[in-house]
């Protein structure tokens, strides 16, 4: 068990550099310490400039999403000693523009979500007079895990297409469409069809699967894109063959 | 990407950093994936194999001792092996694959993972079967 | 061009949200601007874990939770807020459903509810052991729909634009370019929550710093209750990870070192296989976290690295009840204290985890300073009085959220003249922040002046306080403002300076810091979460009344009081066990279920 770890930690500092610098830090490392304890050593004993997010340090609010060692992980749910002796290399996410530091821009995921209508859809409103809309825990368990997305970005950085062309909508964004596809509540999936199915939609998507791997909260993004695939592919065979509709 | 940019207050430059063309080196995952979409080709080179085989059937007898002398010269023979090695895993990360795709229904419950990837393989051992028995009967 | 709207909600957390969509539905012409200094997904609310409490069963009555809520605040709650409160609840969860918010169903789909602490009957809605996190992400995308809607994500609030009595809108940091913008509106509500931070081990995220009570405090407006902390019993020593009071909820046990129910010797009632309404481990929060401290003063709680510890026993639970109902209390002990529910004990003790206290406000989020209003934690109106019941959170962002948005935006449909001297504010303030902050050399460690803070809070108003306790935390707090004036901020940037954040949230802190110890320093009683040795009695002859603390000239605080408002329950007794006084242990075996949600 050892008492210290060193930490290559990426800097950005736009308005002096053009480009990342590397600093090491050695930090403690008890059993208990996770990447972003690291971090916080660093910021408040050793230099304050370090600039990254974090605020849950529990897994639930998606701030803390970085590079570490190559992969993309949440630094408050990944602990110091997995990586010992270390060095623990920890740098910004990949496939989003890098602020400063650790902190990158996500506003291209932001306009995204806004684009796959991620509510409830409803033709006609149930008025709250006549209580809830049912739905019955199989139904539940339909969309629960697409429901779980904590939109952390660790799947955008783990996708190569992304990271070649980042007009392609992405596994989150398609994932939380689902969500409400797959709700028994949501009447909305002919909504969601014409952006779900644009060139840079799901057709995208060729597969590689690492967004399911790397996301922490197992909503399985991939699983949502391909069974998206079948359900527009389904769609357009009927509106050929029936043209006036099924 | 080092640049000439001088920062103007307010406005920091984004870093955007281009993603390699050997992107796919970085990770076995990455790797794994680009074999994948590459046994597309030995999929293709087999498809031509066998319409050139059924081009010498037609031919007659002469064409296709003709061919089978061809096929057993080193080049193909390592091609053909090496495309059969390439068809194993495209059939299995396919099927590996196929349970994250295809959710299907009884009634209300879902079919579990397990039993699809299974369903695949019966299927795929039923096909096999039933070419050896056609290939071997008297 | 100065941006200008006609409302803005700083917070977009669940209230902040809430009110977001309520004006921009009731209200659509109103351009309305949230300012958060996180993205909203971000905000505390995701990570509420146990439940959101309306009552809907058939057995239940909106007279029971308001008597239950009344007697959990120890009679500190405004009566009339809550029985407004017990009634709009189910129909803001409600509505909330009908926006897609996947609450636990019944076998007939029908909205599903638990028991809770302090509660009576079972009212608690839930989504698994994920509620505040499923009703922040329903709330946020619900939000996207409306367009009169703006959004300022990651901008940080540091003032208050006031002139001539009335509030103009508020000055922020775009934290991705570092300018320094006024954002103009008729009314702002501070949606900011609480203040955990102040304290050293908490449940509560980085970002609460109790920035809106700060804010509205240095503004001229009252902070009530400052002195009510809610220490939840439950926390996991060493991170402070809350464990759901839901998983009590459930059936589990909390055991001394002796393996024995130790709340049975606390006026908790008696020890039984399965949980009974309103005693042991279904007691209120404050009287759990009590039993703790006194157990340890007996010597017979568990001595960890991390500190004393009690044990939370889930393993009667089977795997089969735990993952159905509290899977992420399975996950958080896998993964942050290496352990399995299902077959180890999960080592607990109290954490701080929430404010009663906050901004002023009456029934409609109205602070006393005109275009100034707020809700959520970090409002104070009183429903939680001086101890909150689990479960009532959530609903209260709602409710107030609501009933704030729509007082706000009736405020705001009024026009008042904009003084441009406002702007010689801005000035002020931008020279503070960048001229000042940026270019100082300073002594002082933010880390460091933040621990100091932090141990003080912790040794001066933990679980029980003194008066010399707390008189001596007021003067450390004064020398730590002290102190501050040469807080050192090496980074001279603009780009995303999240040190001269820390060293702003820091401020914000010690003056929310000194507010609660002045606070606590002259309520001499002990009443729910502020329980003082030296005044171990309720005294409803001086104290049936909030405090409400004022900023004076020279940075002190002064302390007034305003008497509680009672409607139908005179103060009594808090009974808790199966002396509670409705008829015998009442357990939930033989409870009806829920059968819909009728509102």
């Amino acid at each position: 068990m050892q008492d210290r770890i060193t930490l290559q930690v990426a800097r950005y500092r736009p308005e002096q550099e053009s480009d990342i610098t590397f600093e090491e830090h050695d930090v403690p490392c008890p059993k208990d310490w996770v990447i972003l304890d690291g971090l916080n050593h660093i910021k408040d004993r050793i230099d304050g400039t370090l600039s990254y997010r974090w605020s849950c340090r529990m897994g639930i609010c998606g701030s803390c999403g970085m590079t570490v060692n190559g992969e993309p992980k949440l630094t408050c749910a990944t602990f110091l000693s997995d990586y010992a002796p270390g060095p623990v290399r920890v740098e910004p996410l990949r496939n989003f523009p890098v602020i400063r530091d650790l902190i990158v821009d996500i506003g291209d995921f932001m306009q995204k979500l806004v684009r796959v209508k991620p509510w409830l859809v409803r033709e006609v409103e149930k008025p709250l007079t006549e209580g809830e809309y049912l739905q019955t825990p199989d139904e539940l368990d339909e969309y629960k895990h697409y429901s779980m997305c904590i939109n952390c970005m660790l799947c955008y950085a783990a996708c190569p297409i992304y990271g070649l062309d980042s007009k392609f909508i992405g596994p989150a964004a398609i994932a939380l469409a689902q969500r409400y596809n797959f709700d028994n509540r949501d009447q909305g999936s002919g909504d969601r069809m014409a952006v779900l199915s644009e060139h840079e939609g799901i057709w995208g998507c060729t597969f590689v699967g690492e967004c399911t791997k790397v996301c922490p909260k197992h909503v399985d993004p991939a699983g949502a894109i391909q069974r998206y695939k079948l359900t527009a592919a389904l769609e357009t065979m009927k509106s050929f063959f029936l043209p006036r509709g099924a | 990407m080092a640049g000439t940019h001088v920062y103007t207050d307010y406005h920091p430059r984004w870093l955007r950093r281009h993603v390699s063309t050997y992107w796919w080196l970085e990770k076995w995952a990455y790797f794994a994936f680009i074999l994948r979409e590459a046994t597309c080709l030995f999929v293709a080179w087999f498809v031509a194999y066998l319409l050139l085989m059924i081009g010498a059937v037609v031919g007659g007898a002469d064409t296709y001792l003709r061919f089978l002398d061809w096929s057993a010269s080193p080049w193909v023979l390592t091609l053909n092996a090496a495309s059969f090695l390439f068809m194993i895993y495209h059939a299995i990360t396919f099927f590996v694959a196929a349970p994250q795709a295809l959710v299907v229904h009884v009634g209300r419950r879902p079919v579990p993972a397990q039993l699809v990837l299974a369903g695949h393989y019966l299927a795929w051992a039923a096909a096999s079967a039933l070419v050896v028995w056609v290939l071997t009967r008297p | 061009m100065t941006p200008s709207h006609d409302v803005v909600m700083v917070g977009g957390g669940g209230a902040g949200l809430r009110a977001a969509i309520e004006i921009a539905e009731t209200n659509p012409r109103l351009k309305i601007a949230v300012v958060s200094k996180v993205y909203p997904m971000r905000s505390h609310t995701v990570s509420a874990e146990g439940g959101a409490a309306g009552a809907i069963a058939p057995d239940d009555s909106l007279d029971e939770h308001a008597y239950d809520t009344i007697s959990g605040g120890d009679w500190l709650c405004d009566q009339d807020a809550v029985e407004a409160f017990v009634k709009e609840a189910p129909q803001e969860l409600l509505r909330l459903e009908h926006w897609g918010c996947p609450w636990s169903r019944e076998r007939d789909g029908r909205i599903a509810v638990r028991p809770f602490g302090g509660m009576k009957k079972m009212r608690t809605w839930f989504a698994a052991d994920k509620t505040g996190f499923h009703m922040l992400h329903t709330l946020f995308q619900t939000s996207l729909k409306y367009t009169s809607v703006v959004r300022y994500d990651e901008w940080f609030v540091t003032r208050l634009l006031v002139d001539d009595g009335r509030v103009h809108g508020v000055i922020a940091i775009d934290l991705k370019s570092g300018k320094i913008e006024a954002i103009t509106a008729r009314a702002v509500i501070l949606c900011t929550g609480g203040l955990g931070r102040v304290f050293p081990f908490t449940t509560n995220a980085a970002i609460k710093s109790g920035d809106g009570m700060a804010l509205a405090y240095r503004a001229g407006a009252p902070l009530k209750d400052m002195e009510f902390v809610q220490y939840h019993p439950t926390g996991l020593p060493f991170t402070g990870i809350l464990i759901t009071e839901a998983a009590r909820a459930e059936g589990g046990y909390l055991i001394n070192k002796d393996g024995y129910r130790y709340l049975q010797d606390y006026n908790l009632g008696q020890p039984h296989a399965e949980p009974v309404f309103r005693s042991m481990e279904l007691g209120p929060r404050d009287r759990l976290s009590q039993a703790f401290m006194k157990e340890m003063e007996k010597g017979r709680t568990v001595e960890t690295p991390y500190g004393h510890v009690v044990h939370l026993d889930l393993r009667h639970l089977g795997a089969k009840k735990i993952d159905a109902k509290i899977p992420f209390v399975r996950e958080l002990c896998m993964k942050y204290q290496n352990l399995d529910p299902v077959k180890d004990l999960i080592p607990v003790r109290p954490v701080v985890h929430y404010m009663m206290g906050g901004v002023h406000t009456d029934i409609n989020g109205a602070t006393p300073l005109p275009g100034l209003y707020a809700a959520g934690e970090a409002a104070c109106v009183s429903i939680n009085g001086a101890n909150r019941l689990g479960s009532n959170s959530l609903p209260e962002l709602l409710v107030f959220g609501a009933r704030a948005g729509r007082a706000a935006a009736e405020y705001a449909s009024h026009d008042f003249p904009l003084n441009p001297r406002v702007f010689a504010q801005k000035t002020d303030e931008h020279r503070r922040l960048e001229h000042d902050l940026l270019n100082r050399k300073g002594r002082e460690r933010i880390a460091d002046l933040r621990d100091e803070m932090q141990k003080t809070m912790e040794e001066s108003a933990g679980i029980y306080r003194n008066g010399s306790s707390l008189t001596q935390g007021v003067e450390k707090m004064r020398r730590l403002q002290e102190r501050y004036a040469d807080v050192a901020i090496e980074d001279h940037s603009k780009t995303f300076n999240t040190e001269r954040v820390a060293a702003l949230e820091l401020a914000f802190m010690l003056d929310v810091a000194e507010a609660m110890l002045s606070a606590a320093a002259r309520r001499d009683e002990s009443r729910g979460a502020h329980q003082r040795t030296d005044f171990p009695a309720r005294d409803d002859k001086r104290f049936l009344a909030h405090s409400l603390a004022y900023r004076t000239n020279d940075g002190s605080t002064r302390v007034e009081y305003l008497p509680v408002t009672i409607t139908r329950w005179p103060p009594g007794e808090r009974v808790y066990g199966e002396a509670a006084p409705h008829a015998g242990p009442h357990h939930l075996a033989s409870s009806a279920v829920s059968s819909g949600a009728r509102v």
